[in-house]
């Protein structure tokens, strides 16, 4: 096995008395299609926060590319090649869409204004935003929202793409438009982790896929294994 | 281009007006104290206005500017160049240290802590001696430059020069890279910082460089009044109008603060003429109040709003 891209070794965090995560461990090999699921509440999104930066872990160790990454501010993190997407749309609301995808080619990529923006429209068409691209982001739709997202991701061009619920909401074959984009972006070298609810969507595009539930690992494998463990039925259905 | 070439003309007409003798008097004096705030505005928008921190400690960061230049004209008797000079750095110096300290608080947090700098700044001040204590401080001025006629008129222009240099600057800031982090600090700093914008370091940046143009605006205040004191250096007026003008001109374009400078430090001087000093004040209150309700963009996005096309 080639050495892992992502190295989570032992990751717990608490917020007061609760814990959102304790003694956290995977290993992302490069290249690999990374589902991540769980019930509401299971600490998905704590880890992909502990992973790209937003937060600090307690406890334990994150690697990257074999390099400690803990002590990095977010935006070092980025630099290193982890992008990610919010759950919950932050988009720069005085900026036009494709303003959006400026910050991160001027920030990460540091390329000329022009080449910027021939790229940043590039991917817009990919993801189906290049009509909206001189649009103001507060004027988008909950949908696009979500689009713009994934789209400013790929702007900083990852190793490693963290896509925390790109899909909620979206149509079905909105759903599929977007895994094809992420089926392309892997066929490219980038690996990818998805957090998603619809499972059929995640089983469908992870090679692995690890259950969250209080906080810990319940359960690890392929998609098909994990849809028929009774420890992950149990955390979704209740026992 | 087009932007240097108004520069020019603008400057040559403050130091013609400076040096026309059918001007009269009472028009330096007043427009010395518009063209104060206009720096002060421009100052107070980079970090208020393009990164979204409302900083209400302006007052402070203009009063150190002005005790700066108090302590280099009476322990040196340093030209009003070196003044300004020095108080720019001081006052950009104690932006850096207040940021260290505060920027990573946000929303109100971040306001109160820029409130307290005002009143621990003021005790130290008025508990100093060599600055004249709490009674403050009679100076002497030295003879005006030639060309100048007076004083005031010297000041004048050193002010214009001033502002001049402050909007440049802040002009600058938003149309480089450092703008578009800063704008993506106020939509969303979380995003910001995963966008790779380094937040932190563009915030204390931001913020030194406020400091230091509030400074530098403080700097000829001794000169201006002959005189100078804790309690009117370090008055929250001077925090309040930074606040106000931008937000009345528009807080996303250099051109706001100008445009509410201009047009409230013009209606403050005719106020305070014509009808009352304590008027001032209120001013500025209903205003805001009229602005935030009716036009929260201000000026600039009434215009915006107007004819959409030109934006």
């Amino acid at each position: 096995m080639a050495a892992p891209l992502l190295k989570v070794q032992g990751v717990s965090k608490h917020f007061g008395g609760f814990t959102a995560l304790s003694e956290v461990s995977i290993a992302i090999t490069p290249g690999e299609r990374f589902g991540l699921i769980g019930p509401n509440g299971s600490g998905k999104t704590t880890l992909i926060n502990c992973i790209s930066g937003s937060l600090r872990h307690d406890s334990g160790s994150i690697e990257f590319q074999g390099q400690e990454i803990s002590g990095l501010p977010a935006y070092r993190r980025t630099r290193k090649g982890i992008a990610r997407s919010f759950q919950i749309p932050r988009p720069f609301r005085s900026m036009s869409v494709l303003e959006n995808l400026l910050v991160p080619y001027e920030y990460v990529v540091h390329l000329k204004q022009s080449d910027a923006e021939q790229q940043a429209m590039e991917i817009l068409r990919r993801i189906g935003l290049a009509d909206k691209a001189h649009a103001p982001a507060s004027q988008l739709s909950q949908v696009e929202l979500r689009k713009l997202e994934l789209a400013r991701a790929m702007a900083a061009k990852p190793r490693l793409l963290i896509s925390d619920e790109a899909m909620a909401g979206l149509s079905g074959s909105e759903v599929d438009e977007v895994l094809k984009i992420l089926f392309s972006l892997n066929a490219e070298g980038i690996t990818i982790i998805m957090i998603e609810h619809i499972m059929q969507a995640v089983m469908r595009f992870s090679q692995r896929v690890v259950c969250l539930d209080a906080g810990k690992i319940i359960c690890e494998g392929a998609p098909a294994a994990i849809v028929a463990d009774p420890g992950v039925q149990r955390a979704y259905l209740g026992a | 281009m087009k932007y240097s070439i108004g520069v020019a003309v603008v400057l040559l007409a403050a130091l013609l007006t400076a040096l026309s003798g059918a001007v009269n008097e009472y028009f330096f004096y007043a427009a010395f104290v518009v063209l104060q705030f206009m720096v002060l505005a421009t100052a107070w928008n980079i970090l208020g206005g393009y990164a979204g921190y409302v900083n209400f400690g302006t007052a402070a960061f203009f009063a150190i500017g002005s005790y700066t230049a108090v302590v280099l004209f009476k322990w040196l008797g340093a030209p009003l160049a070196v003044q300004i000079a020095a108080a720019a750095a001081v006052s950009g110096l104690l932006g850096f240290g207040v940021g260290l300290l505060t920027l990573r608080l946000r929303g109100i947090f971040f306001a109160i802590a820029t409130v307290a700098i005002i009143f621990i700044m003021e005790t130290v001040m008025m508990n100093w001696r060599y600055v004249g204590g709490a009674t403050g401080l009679q100076l002497l001025r030295p003879d005006v430059l030639q060309p100048f006629a007076s004083y005031t008129r010297m000041l004048f222009f050193v002010m214009a020069l001033l502002a001049v240099m402050a909007v440049s600057v802040a002009r600058y800031v938003q149309i480089s890279w450092i703008g578009r982090g800063l704008r993506a600090i106020r939509d969303s700093e979380e995003a910001a910082e995963c966008s790779g914008v380094p937040t932190l370091k563009l915030k204390l940046f931001a913020c030194t460089v406020s400091g230091a143009l509030m400074g530098a605006a403080g700097a000829p205040m001794p000169m201006y009044l002959s005189f100078i004191e804790p309690a009117s250096s370090f008055s929250l007026n001077y925090s309040v109008s930074a606040l106000a003008m931008p937000m009345i001109g528009g807080t996303v374009h250099w051109l706001g603060p100008v445009i509410g400078a201009l047009l409230l430090g013009s209606i403050q001087q005719i106020v305070t003429v014509t009808i009352s000093g304590e008027i001032n004040v209120l001013v500025i209150g209903v205003l805001l109040v009229l602005f935030v309700v009716f036009a929260p963009d201000g000026v600039l996005g009434l215009f915006k709003k107007l004819w959409p096309r030109r934006s």
